[in-house]
């Protein structure tokens, strides 16, 4: 079995809502409601799932831009370790509940302290959303890319520059790029300098939120191309959010379907798209839009009011526009189960309806 | 076709640091009415600046420096159409909105972020359909005396009642104003002798100044008691951005009117967006890649929504997107644009079936499909430096195709097949030349 590189248990994060005249906190946003992922290492994982569901708020999490609210995180921890504190913390015991907590304080990547991260923030990465938000206006493009270099002091002036070369030809750009500011290149240009960021400090984990969603099809198809190609060389290890389902199909080992904070299917890319189980999964693949005008696919619309993650629907979260719920649906919540090997789906009735 | 809006050898430059970067190098499109249009193509290839120079609203460095763009809006200048490159600012803002109105690329940039959702997309209902909101809060409050209040609600109903008609009335008067001034400002365009000139001067002048308010709205607006009588316009413009909003799909819309922009998630934020550019019901809408951020689902939902808005209320779409499957299913036309060029544009069937120019061939073999496998194809080369654009035609050092004459002329645009075009010289009779 191959090793993960991140294991994260029970996570979840709630954004507060105040309201009223002292702005009193009245209710939660669960972003992340209680979400069990592995991600091994040098696989690039797909995280698919409606607008507002959640991927970047639990990628965001991972890379620790904002605490958790519950839940544990472990980032290229051993099995044994982890296994170790799982159990702990599960027992009965109080002594060993509190040793569990004090091993989680080292090894919790929600619970590290500032020091103790700061080595671990170079080997985690991140391609944003929306390019002209995260790069700083003021900055040249050569600095942009150079600050992670000089924050995590790997390397001298000369060096420097020259990796940022390397790092621009990587990405496609040339070298009278690099005394640009950012609002002078197109969308898609700007998402290869993000990505050139995030490449330079040799990281070992890159979540990319959305990296090719401003790029038009042959310059995705490049960075697609290199990434697959960086994934090989350095063995890197992605968490790939996009609504672009061919993009994941074409780029990732395995594909989890989130739903409203949780996960709703798990499992190897073919048999995603071969055999989906979830029904929101179904919905999901019909609406693909195909570059053909000829083929008209049937599309599941969906229906119903989309859900609220103040207040999420009880039972299965996707019950209300679902076209196969039932009572048990609306009353008992279903967990992640597993299929077929490696296949995991959270629905009560994907026997009857595969 | 009846033609919407034109532009004719459009060239936009930016003036920056290191030289002038040519990014629209003639660009010739069209939009006619009823139709979605698609522009596709390299991503830095001119297509934002195409349409924000359709605006006007190119960001500086940048401008316009030849070319026209022609607007045929009302049945009177459908002939020849308005020129907008010679029409006042006043003018534009005029037309922003009311007739074209745009989805910026970047969602979350083009939302101010101190500011709560609903006023945001409240300010694009009070600004362009002001008549409406107020004809029907009239008959909101008309209905709640008619079903029987008391004495002090009924006197305060009929003061909010007359105010709203005086206020309807005077943006009514302004509007026919502004219509008469433009009327005659077309009829002026072309005369060059020194009277319509500084009639023209004169008009441009008034215009800028007219005001939208009446006297009594102003005065009655110094007295904070007197002044509440808006918030049941209020209301009203409330009941219906929660309408829109609920149309393109977004959880809660009556607790996202009071959120602010980042605490939206990414798609969230991109239909507030989509929906302040729809408030205002424009005759053009121009969409710079408005999905990119959506899941298929949603996607799919704001699709249909935009379809169907066409057959209402919209006459015609310019969608610009990365994703051809999204051009295949909703456009009816498409222009491939490369490196500041309109290289080829036809109807959407003939440009998945029969594409022409080399570019839009290795576009569309790019494109990753449901049953492709390994490596997806790319066009080989980089994206052109638009300071020193390649000579002749710009594709012409990634073109597997190349010849002599490519790298010295530029190819002009022919009419390869009925609505079929393509700018090529593999297609042009200088070819064996
Ligand atoms: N800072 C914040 N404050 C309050 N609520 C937030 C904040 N950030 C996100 N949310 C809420 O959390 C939920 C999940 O947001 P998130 O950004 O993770 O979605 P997403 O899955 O990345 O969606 P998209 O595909 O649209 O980017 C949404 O309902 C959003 O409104
Ligand atoms: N403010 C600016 N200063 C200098 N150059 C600019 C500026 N804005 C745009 N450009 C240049 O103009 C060209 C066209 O940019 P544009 O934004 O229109 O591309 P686009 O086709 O919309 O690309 P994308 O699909 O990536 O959004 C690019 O090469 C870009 O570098
Ligand atoms: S558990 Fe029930 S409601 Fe949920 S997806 Fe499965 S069938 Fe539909
Ligand atoms: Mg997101
Ligand atoms: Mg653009």
């Amino acid at each position: 079995m191959a090793e993960n590189l991140i294991d994260i248990r029970e996570l979840k994060k709630y954004y507060p809502v105040h309201g009223g005249i002292f702005k009193r906190h009245i209710a939660d946003i669960k972003a992340v409601d209680g979400v069990d992922l592995k991600i091994e290492k040098g696989e690039c994982l797909g995280l698919v799932g409606e607008s507002g569901c959640g991927k970047t708020t639990l990628g965001k999490t991972i890379l620790r831009l904002h605490g958790a609210t519950s839940g544990r995180i472990y980032f290229g921890q051993s099995e044994d370790i982890i296994e170790r504190i799982e159990s702990l913390l599960k027992s009965e015991n109080p002594e060993e509940r509190q040793e569990g907590e004090k091993l989680l304080r080292q090894h919790d990547l929600t619970r590290l302290s500032r020091k103790n991260l700061l080595p671990l923030r170079k080997k985690i990465q991140i391609v944003f959303q929306d390019p002209s938000n995260s790069l700083n206006p003021r900055m040249l493009v050569k600095a942009i890319i150079a600050e992670p270099l000089i924050a995590q002091r790997l390397m001298s002036g000369k060096d420097i520059e020259k990796r940022v070369l390397e790092l621009l030809y990587t990405v496609g750009l040339a070298k009278e790029h690099m005394m640009r500011y950012p609002h002078e290149f197109s969308g898609g240009q700007r998402q290869r300098i993000a990505i050139a960021r995030a490449l330079a400090t040799y990281p070992e984990f890159i979540l990319m939120d959305e990296p090719t969603s401003a790029l038009d099809v042959s310059v995705q198809a490049q960075i697609l191309n290199l990434l697959k190609k960086l994934q090989d060389e350095f063995k890197l290890t992605y968490l790939f959010v996009t609504h672009h389902l061919l993009v994941v199909k074409h780029i990732s080992n395995r594909i989890a379907v989130m739903y409203l904070g949780k996960m709703a299917e798990l499992g190897p890319t073919a048999e995603i798209f071969d055999k989906p189980l979830h029904p929101y999964t179904k919905a999901l693949l019909s609406a693909i839009p195909i570059p053909d005008p000829k083929t008209k696919m049937e599309k599941i619309i969906l229906s119903g009011d989309v859900p609220n993650p103040i207040n999420p629907p009880s039972g299965c979260r996707f019950h209300p526009r679902c076209k196969y719920a039932k009572d048990i649906c609306r009353e008992v919540e279903p967990k992640l189960e597993v299929a077929e090997g490696r296949h995991q789906v959270a629905c009560h009735r994907w026997k009857e309806i595969s | 076709m009846q033609r919407l809006i034109e532009t004719r050898e459009l060239y936009t430059d930016f003036f920056t640091f290191e030289g002038v970067v040519k990014a629209l190098n003639g660009v010739s499109i069209v939009v006619n009415q009823g139709e979605t249009y698609g522009l596709v193509g390299e991503s830095g290839c001119g297509k934002s600046v195409s349409v924000r120079s359709m605006m006007r609203i190119v960001q500086a460095p940048g401008k316009i420096v030849g070319g026209k763009i022609l607007l045929f809006l009302s049945k009177e200048d459908r002939e020849k159409g308005i020129d907008i490159l010679k029409r006042s600012e006043a003018y534009m803002e005029s037309i922003r909105g009311n007739d074209i109105s745009m989805i910026f690329q970047e969602a979350s940039t083009s939302l101010n972020p101190v500011l709560s959702i609903g006023y945001q997309v409240g300010e694009s209902f009070l600004l362009h359909r002001l008549d409406e909101m107020l004809s029907e809060t009239i008959d909101t409050l008309k209905g709640e005396i008619e079903s029987g209040v008391n004495i002090f609600s009924r006197l305060w109903k009929s003061f909010q009642i007359g105010m709203f008609r005086n206020e309807l009335e005077s943006y009514l008067k302004y509007k026919r104003r502004v219509e008469e001034i433009d009327r005659r400002l077309y009829e002026l365009e072309d005369s060059e002798d020194s009277e319509s000139v500084s009639e023209r001067n004169h008009l441009n002048r008034v215009r800028d100044r007219l005001s939208k308010k009446s006297g009594l709205v102003e005065f009655v607006e110094h007295f904070p008691v007197l002044r509440r009588y808006r918030k049941k316009l209020n209301k009203t413009v409330r009941k219906h951005i929660i309408m829109l909003l609920e149309e393109l799909g977004v959880p809660n819309p009556h607790n996202i009117v009071d959120r602010y922009p980042h605490e939206l998630s990414g798609g969230m934020q991109q239909r507030i967006v989509i929906a302040i550019a729809l408030a205002c019901h424009p005759t053009l809408l121009i969409a710079d890649e408005p999905t990119s951020n959506l899941d298929v689902t949603i996607q799919a939902q704001i699709v249909d929504l935009i379809k169907l808005l066409k057959k209402t209320t919209i006459s015609s779409v310019l969608f610009i997107t990365h994703d051809l499957g999204l051009v295949a299913e909703i456009c009816d036309r498409v222009t491939v644009m490369y490196a500041g060029d309109a290289c080829e544009t036809t109807s959407v069937t003939e440009l998945f079936e029969k594409p022409l120019h080399p570019y839009t061939k290795g576009l569309l073999r790019a494109v990753p499909k449901i049953d492709s496998e390994g490596e997806l194809e790319t066009i080989p080369g980089t994206v052109p430096n638009l300071i020193n654009p390649p000579t002749g035609c710009r594709f012409h050092p990634r073109c597997p195709h190349a010849m002599e004459i490519c790298s010295k002329e530029k190819p002009p645009t022919v009419e390869y097949s009925a609505g079929h075009s393509v700018a090529c010289f593999l297609y042009s009779e200088k070819k064996d030349m």
